[in-house]
């Protein structure tokens, strides 16, 4: 065997390819490809009104447009110095569960799954073990239903803004998804026994897990930017130690920390950092599968996916039931010149954005940090990390374990279209 | 809906992505109700979201999301057309070209250095471009996202040997439809809604906002009498010119409209009911 060699990576949002080089058994050789071409959009922010900003951004990946909403709004609002209400808050913080909740089931069950169960696709799984897929459909379906009855539609919602909701969601639909989610509360649990059953491949790494912290609550959107080698930072001061640069032969810009180490942003990261904040029913589904913190093996984010499934169906649940709004759906906007950072945990890890306006509030300036570009160089690590237990395997199974490793990290390509044609040359 | 099937054999469908965010792919697997009917009733012979195995073509069904942006789009999307007997241009990047259009009436090398620190090492065209207007394109399907029930109306409507059942109604109609109190007449907001295709079920004026033209333009549309309207309520500056100017900016009405608009707002004229710009 001279190569591995994936020309189009399956079940992943947008499109990559994977190349292995060996020689003598040794890789000489790991390359990423992404294909995914790139779309310019912190060049035509540049001018439009700050109100146009979560719409457009929305638009940079179809299957976590929340988080491109809520990082985008939570900076603006920083520059404006605007607060929201508790309330405002709590909304949003619902519409981030339903968005966990449908992309988690769409990770576990129809893009990582079948590679433990050693099918090309969910819908092969779905003729082997149905009651599995249409559970997982079942499951995955009350994330989409909760983000239509507040923002209109699952994917590109339209009641976000900077200041709050368009308007607030009736009551009575999301009242009519309760039952559905007690359900699939009791579901989540159950994907989580199951999960800790899986035949998982080894591969335990020394990973600078990276997440949003917060003291009261499981970090979502708000909160300090937390290292587990130490670093707390403010989101202001993010880039102080997280930069993106272009590398030399690489033509890609590359997340790293100042130092030059690379980091983990994604589920392992948010579970191993703060699983004291989780709500008592995904601590007990910990307890209770003992499963041991922190979890140091990639494939195994599907472990953590599942535990946050628990946990943000719980809070959905009390989120739903507290819902009764009192005050205004959003502030009304003093605008000024300023500048501001936010940062979210998107379903695959942080994401951070920037934004500088006028006092129009026109877009001067924006950045964007979306998880997958931080992760990449992480990704390539644990290749270089997999390949010398690979290399002995039959092509075909030495092929499925680096995708699936690919997989495993939810990589969403077309978000994290600032590096292309990425190469790594063995430097031994 | 009921995918009965008029067919001798599973028709043989591909999805293929190019320049977009996924959303209107994910639309086909967010069909949690009838993923598996679907999956029943048709071959899905190349997807790559969904699955590894790639059956060969030619298929029967090509459905295309994204536009063309790059050189290797612009061929691979050749050897689509020929790989495919019905082609479908999906969502409103396929249709006409979707967000990223943006950069067509910019410069896009300068794009290009604002975001890459070595913008040299990218592959880019200058126009991010329609399906149609690089091969010839059986049925298009507006959207950003698309309605999901519209594609598999579409695939229903394939398997049955009839036409799609596709109303031509903007999203106004569908605010009537659906007793929504009209943003532009009880709130002055400017809204596309007049002149935009409907098949989201006017979700944004049901919101309290106006529709900013994830569908594209209707075909009973008349932008010119909109932009006089809108214009002049614009609540910062350009605000109809850049509603125009959004998700489906590249549509000729649309780029029209939008360079109507952006000439208007240097001049307020009065608005469709008489009343005075503010």
């Amino acid at each position: 065997m001279n190569t591995i060699e994936v020309p189009a990576l399956a079940r992943v949002e947008g499109e990559g390819g994977l190349y292995i080089g060996l020689q003598n058994g040794k890789v000489v050789e790991i390359r990423l490809d992404i294909y995914e071409p790139p779309r310019f959009f912190e060049g035509f922010l540049v001018g439009r009104y700050l109100q146009d900003v979560p719409d457009i951004t929305a638009r940079i990946c179809g299957i976590c447009p929340v988080a491109y909403q809520m990082s985008s709004v939570t900076a603006l609002e920083k520059a404006l110095d605007l607060e929201v209400s508790p309330q405002v808050y709590a909304l949003r913080r619902l519409m981030y569960c339903a968005e966990y909740i449908e992309s988690h089931a769409l990770h576990i069950y129809l893009l990582q799954a079948p590679d433990l169960l050693g099918q090309p696709s969910a819908l092969d799984l779905a003729a082997v073990a149905p009651q599995v897929v249409k559970d997982a459909l079942r499951m995955k379906k009350i994330g989409n239903e909760i983000l239509k009855a507040i923002g209109g539609r699952s994917v590109h919602p339209v009641n976000v803004c900077v200041g709050g909701f368009y308007r607030w969601p009736e009551l009575a639909p999301l009242k009519k998804l309760l039952p559905e989610l007690e359900w699939a509360l009791e579901a989540a649990k159950g994907t989580v026994r199951w999960s800790v059953t899986l035949p998982y491949p080894q591969l335990d790494q020394d990973y600078d897990f990276v997440a949003i912290h917060h003291p009261d609550e499981y970090g979502v959107i708000n909160g300090e930017v937390w290292s587990s080698k130490g670093s707390h930072l403010s989101v202001a001061e993010y880039e102080t130690r997280y930069l993106e640069e272009h590398v030399q032969r690489s033509n890609a810009l590359h997340g790293h920390t100042k130092d030059g180490g690379n980091y983990l942003v994604g589920p392992l990261s948010r579970l191993n950092l703060n699983h004291a904040q989780l709500l008592p029913e995904a601590q007990k589904a910990l307890d209770e599968n003992g499963i041991t913190l922190p979890i140091t093996n990639p494939y195994k984010s599907l472990v953590a996916r599942a535990v946050e499934m628990v946990h943000f169906y719980a809070e959905a649940i009390a989120l739903i039931k507290a819902y009764e709004p009192t005050v205004p759906a959003h502030l009304d906007l003093k605008l000024k010149a300023g500048e501001g950072a936010g940062a979210s945990e998107a379903p695959r890890g942080l994401l951070y954005h920037r934004y500088r306006i006028d006092e129009q509030g026109r877009v001067q300036f924006a950045k964007i940090v979306p998880p997958t570009a931080q992760n990449l160089p992480r990704i390539e690590q644990d290749l270089f990390a997999l390949a010398p237990q690979i290399v002995a395997l039959p092509q075909e199974q030495a092929t499925l374990t680096a995708e699936h490793l690919v997989r495993s990290y939810d990589p969403c390509i077309s978000c994290a279209t600032h590096f292309l044609k990425l190469k790594i040359e063995n430097k031994e | 809906m009921v995918l009965t099937s008029k067919q001798p054999q599973k028709p043989k469908v591909a999805v293929y992505k190019f320049s977009s965010c996924d959303g209107c792919q994910l639309s086909l697997l967010n069909l949690e109700d009838e993923l598996l009917d679907l999956a029943a009733a048709v071959d899905i012979s190349y997807f790559l979201e969904a699955t590894r195995t790639v059956k060969p073509g030619p298929y029967d069904i090509g459905i295309v999301e994204g536009s063309i942006t790059t050189p290797h789009e612009a061929e691979r999307i050749k050897d689509v057309r020929q790989d495919c007997k019905y082609l479908i241009a999906l969502g409103t990047c396929a249709t006409a070209g979707g967000i990223q259009a943006l950069r067509n009436f910019a410069s896009v090398n300068e794009y290009a250095r604002t975001v890459y620190a070595h913008p040299e090492y990218l592959e880019y065209l200058e126009k991010s471009t329609s399906i149609a207007e690089n091969v010839p394109v059986d049925l298009v399907i507006w959207g950003c996202p698309i309605n999901k029930y519209t594609l598999l109306e579409v695939i229903a409507a394939q398997l049955q040997n009839r036409r799609p059942n596709f109303p031509p109604s903007p999203v106004c109609l569908e605010c009537k439809r659906n007793g929504t109190v009209c943003v532009v007449v009880a709130r002055g907001i400017p809204c596309l809604g007049p002149v935009v295709h409907g098949g989201c079920g006017a979700l944004c004026p049901a919101n309290g906002r106006g529709c900013y033209g994830c569908f594209g333009p209707s075909s009973v549309a008349n932008f010119s009498a909109l932009v006089e309207g809108m214009a002049p309520r614009d609540r910062y500056p350009q605000e109809t010119a850049y509603l125009l100017r959004g998700i489906s900016c590249h549509a000729p009405a649309f780029r029209t409209a939008a360079e109507q608009a952006l000439k208007l707002s240097a001049k307020p004229v009065p608005d469709l009911w008489g009343k005075e710009p503010k």
